[in-house]
């Protein structure tokens, strides 16, 4: 049984953490692969930590727990590593990728031994020299993609672009902004 | 051909309302079905549908006024859950006797007290002596093809029952997962229309809904809601054959999965089953024979039917998802062993409570269960009536 790769997002309430863990869903689902996407709700406003989840793979998943042992942890917020236990049960063969000004060197005191990969992004730079706004899902979609390798880079791009201008069929002036999101993404993850 | 899809169990059962086009539904707003009328008075707007949506002011009113257009002939249908459900209890019972066939959206989410959100199922399995037909989906599919056969059951001359189709809340109704779509056309023969034989727009043949029946009558009505329960066992395992004929996909009341061999089984309704088909295969691979029954149709109850497909079975773990607080068994638990005596079960059989209030429940918390069961069967561990899992120490 070959099994699903599963990932786990940390975000606060209103940046779109759950919005870009079913968009990872989405164009996993767009390259043929069997996906799940969920949130986990809690007392839901904005600011709040949340968690969302990703199940993917080339079977049907019939699991329907949420994920302790992820192989992979997204971190939109930095300001989580300080009250969230973000690498709980993350395995050291997989990875975690941060959005932060830092540099490693300031973040691995705050990941409580982690030992196996950590990649660090500056979402709010890549938002902002590329949409002018900070909308830090799409850039951290990318790291995530990249550090994973769940798709490769061709093929998540030229499915995010079809996605995008079937989402902003109305706005195709952000289309551009957002695909250079994500391939700036992909240069500035370390 | 079918059609390759991803969506959440809410659009999945807003995408089947959509295909089958019913003529009117009131809703209103209660986490987590709320998407569900949502989506469909979008469709609406945007004329892809000709449905009528009336928005109401509170649950007590969107049943009323569903089962106010169903018996004026139209086809009818809400979606609420939780403390929504609740609101509507005194119309859950007139709809059922009065043989509304009217059809509710149910996403499972537990009653307040303290107020929670998440998924279990004291919403409906509060409402089980309701008189309603309850029909539960493991997983987005599920909730999609089960909606699809609502109206053709609830609607059959024989039965004319209401219908609750249930499904997780959150778990289900919020996670995106693959899913198969069938096309418009075969899902439109299917459902077809609802030509009532009786109904108040009739000129023709005046009538009366909801009359007054004290004790010379009231009991007969009764009795009738049981002879069209009963008369449901055959009508759902029907629409089901027919399903399987445009869907590929086969339904009865209740889904083996590894059981025919199996030594240690558990019984479960929802979501949790997949999980728990997960931990089979992992204890199957050590050589344990371990099996699940989950439970699609709990109303009417398919008591005989799991007893037989039980019978060989060494220790059972039955799982509920709601309390019923007789302090001696929850809902599945005191109605499955109630059949099971009846029908000689002479294994052991054990009540375990999971997931209330949207208390998670993993493959290895599944794996638990059947080592206790192992247990209890080879004699090394006193059998307990009443086992709670992942509850805090």
């Amino acid at each position: 049984m070959k099994k699903n790769i599963e990932i786990r997002w940390h975000g606060r309430g209103g940046q779109g953490a759950k919005t870009a863990a079913l968009l990872l869903a989405d164009v996993a689902f767009s390259t043929g692969m069997h996906v799940q996407g969920f949130p986990e709700y809690g007392p839901e406003r904005m600011g709040a930590p949340i968690t969302a989840y990703n199940r993917i793979g080339d079977e049907p998943i019939r699991v329907h727990s949420n994920i302790y042992e992820p192989d992979y942890v997204v971190v939109v917020d930095e300001t989580l590593l300080h009250s969230v236990d973000v690498t709980n049960g993350l395995k050291k063969e997989g990875g975690i990728v941060i959005n932060t000004t830092k540099s490693k060197e300031e973040i691995m005191p705050l990941l409580k031994g982690y030992e196996g990969n950590v990649y660090i992004i500056d979402a709010h730079k890549v938002s902002m020299a590329t949409l002018g706004k900070y909308f830090p899902n799409s850039p951290m979609l990318a790291a995530i993609v990249k550090i994973s390798g769940v798709i490769d880079k061709e093929t998540f791009l030229s499915h995010m672009e079809a996605s995008y201008m079937h989402k902003f069929a109305k706005k195709p002036e952000v289309i551009e902004g957002n695909m250079n999101a994500l391939k700036m993404a992909f240069e500035e993850v370390k | 051909m079918s059609i390759r899809e991803r969506m959440s169990g809410n659009e999945a059962v807003a995408y089947a309302i959509k295909q089958i086009n019913p003529d009117v539904m009131p809703a209103f707003p209660i986490t987590p079905s709320t998407e569900i009328p949502q989506m469909v008075s979008t469709f609406i707007a945007n004329g892809e549908i000709d449905t009528e949506f009336i928005p109401v002011e509170s649950e007590h009113s969107s049943m009323s006024a569903t089962m106010g257009a169903n018996a004026a002939g139209a086809r009818a249908l809400t979606a609420t859950s939780s403390c929504g459900l609740a609101y509507m209890w005194e119309l859950l019972y007139v709809a059922a006797s009065d043989r509304l066939p009217v059809v509710l959206a149910l996403v499972n989410r537990a009653l307040t007290g303290p107020i929670n959100i998440n998924c279990d199922h004291s919403d409906s399995m509060g409402a089980r002596d309701a008189g309603w037909i309850q029909i539960y989906a493991e997983n987005n599919q599920e909730a999609y093809d089960n909606f699809i056969q609502t109206f053709r059951i609830a609607e059959h001359p024989d039965v004319r029952l209401p219908l609750m189709a249930c499904q997780d809340g959150f778990i289900t109704s919020h996670a995106v997962e693959n899913i198969e779509l069938i096309e418009d056309d075969k899902v439109k023969a299917f459902a077809g229309e609802y030509h009532p034989e009786n109904y108040l727009l009739n000129p023709d043949m005046p009538m009366a809904v909801g009359p007054y029946a004290n004790s010379p009558f009231y009991m007969e009505t009764k009795m009738n809601q049981r002879l069209a329960m009963e008369n449901a066992k055959k009508v759902i395992l029907e629409i089901a054959d027919e399903f399987e004929k445009i869907s590929g996909r086969k339904y009865g009341f209740f889904e083996e999965y590894r059981l025919e061999d199996a030594d240690y089984a558990v019984v479960i309704i929802g979501s949790a089953a997949g999980t728990t088909k997960d931990a089979i295969d992992e204890l199957r691979e050590q050589g344990i024979k371990a099996g699940l029954l989950k439970i699609r149709v709990f109303r009417p109850f398919p008591g005989e039917e799991m007893a037989k497909v039980l019978s060989h079975v060494k220790a059972i773990a039955i799982l509920d998802r709601a309390e019923s607080f007789s302090a001696c068994g929850g809902p599945i638990g005191s109605e499955l062993k109630a059949a099971l005596f009846d029908f000689k079960f002479s294994g052991i059989a054990v009540n375990y409570f999971y997931g209330i209030g949207g208390r998670d429940y993993t493959v290895a918390e599944a794996k638990a269960v059947y080592s206790d069961l192992i247990a209890y069967a080879d004699g090394s561990k006193p059998v307990e009536n009443y086992k709670y899992i992942g509850l805090r120490k």
